[in-house]
């Protein structure tokens, strides 16, 4: 790699980290929408349920 | 599927459920390739092994700018189609351009500090991709500022569309000023003046961020898909609360 291996590693470091940061940020949003919505179905609370309510009260 | 098929949130969420692993093994495959390539490519004559790292330094440069004008063509969406999934996409799309613009501002100061002597120089080229970045963390904080996702929607629209003005100005900020910033060397008239050994895997590597970036936008979006959804839901628990 020569006299600038430091700075070819450092780019290589830095990139990694970043592309590492994106999946990690992705993966760890999907995980956390998928508990509030499994949270929020638990209730009873969907989309159904709620037209249903709205059905009844006509 | 037709492009308005795709606004329905079950179609686009079953897509994601295949689309998003393929896109992240061809992104893991041309990546691996690439960096392969392009570490049995001989050294530049003038760079010597520090054109190594161009291998992720003109990627980044170029997903920095496409994802921006992506997002402009979302913002047109917003405001002009009103289609469903384009202020999806243009929010899902900020966060990974915001990245990929902070790679090439580094990358770039790893690169310049052995071949200019400076991590930093007021350079067009440099300035104008550091005022790009500026203009995606404005995007971000101005999705962070309405809660509202339609209104902040139009919102970042027109700050996106106002911002676009910098996107042709990084294009050619290297020819209208006199820039330490090399010229354009891959896509201009006349062809590239890379030899193949070392243009080839900057393509596949290039071939390989593009992917990746396709599979995070993807992935993003179904997140936020759910996040709308519930969203909705909790509204709907609110005002049957009252």
């Amino acid at each position: 790699m020569g006299a600038h291996a430091a700075f070819i590693a450092a780019a290589y470091g830095v990139a990694a980290i970043i592309v590492m940061g994106l999946v990690l940020w992705v993966v760890a949003d999907h995980r956390a929408q998928r508990r509030a919505l499994a949270a929020l179905e638990g209730q009873g609370i969907t989309r159904r349920s709620h037209a249903a309510r709205i059905e009844d009260t006509h | 599927m037709t492009f308005y098929e795709l606004a329905n949130p079950h179609r686009f969420t079953a897509l994601a459920r295949w689309l998003v692993p393929a896109l992240a093994l061809a992104a893991a495959v041309l990546l691996a390739l690439g960096f392969v390539l392009g570490f049995r490519a001989p050294a530049d004559y003038q760079q010597g092994e520090t054109m190594r790292i161009m291998y992720i330094h003109v990627p980044s440069a170029w997903l920095a700018i496409g994802i921006y004008t992506l997002m402009a063509i979302s913002a047109l969406g917003t405001l002009v189609w009103r289609h469903p999934l384009a202020d999806v996409a243009a929010k899902s799309a900020a966060p990974i351009g915001a990245a990929f613009c902070l790679m090439t501002l580094l990358t770039g100061a790893l690169w310049g500090r052995p071949m200019w002597g400076a991590y930093w120089v007021w350079d067009a080229r440099l300035t104008s991709v550091l005022v790009l970045f500026l203009i995606y963390l404005g995007i971000l904080a101005l999705w962070r500022a309405i809660d509202e996702p339609g209104q902040a929607g139009r919102a970042v629209a027109i700050l996106t569309l106002v911002g676009f003005i910098n996107v042709p100005i990084v294009k050619f900020s290297v020819d209208w000023w006199n820039t330490l910033h090399q010229p354009a060397s891959v896509f201009r008239l006349g062809g590239p003046t890379i030899h193949p050994a070392i243009l080839t895997p900057l393509l596949i590597t290039a071939a390989g961020f593009g992917a990746l970036f396709l599979a995070l936008l993807v992935a993003a979006m179904r997140n936020e898909i759910l996040r709308r959804r519930i969203r909705t839901l909790r509204l709907l628990a609110s005002a049957e609360a009252r």
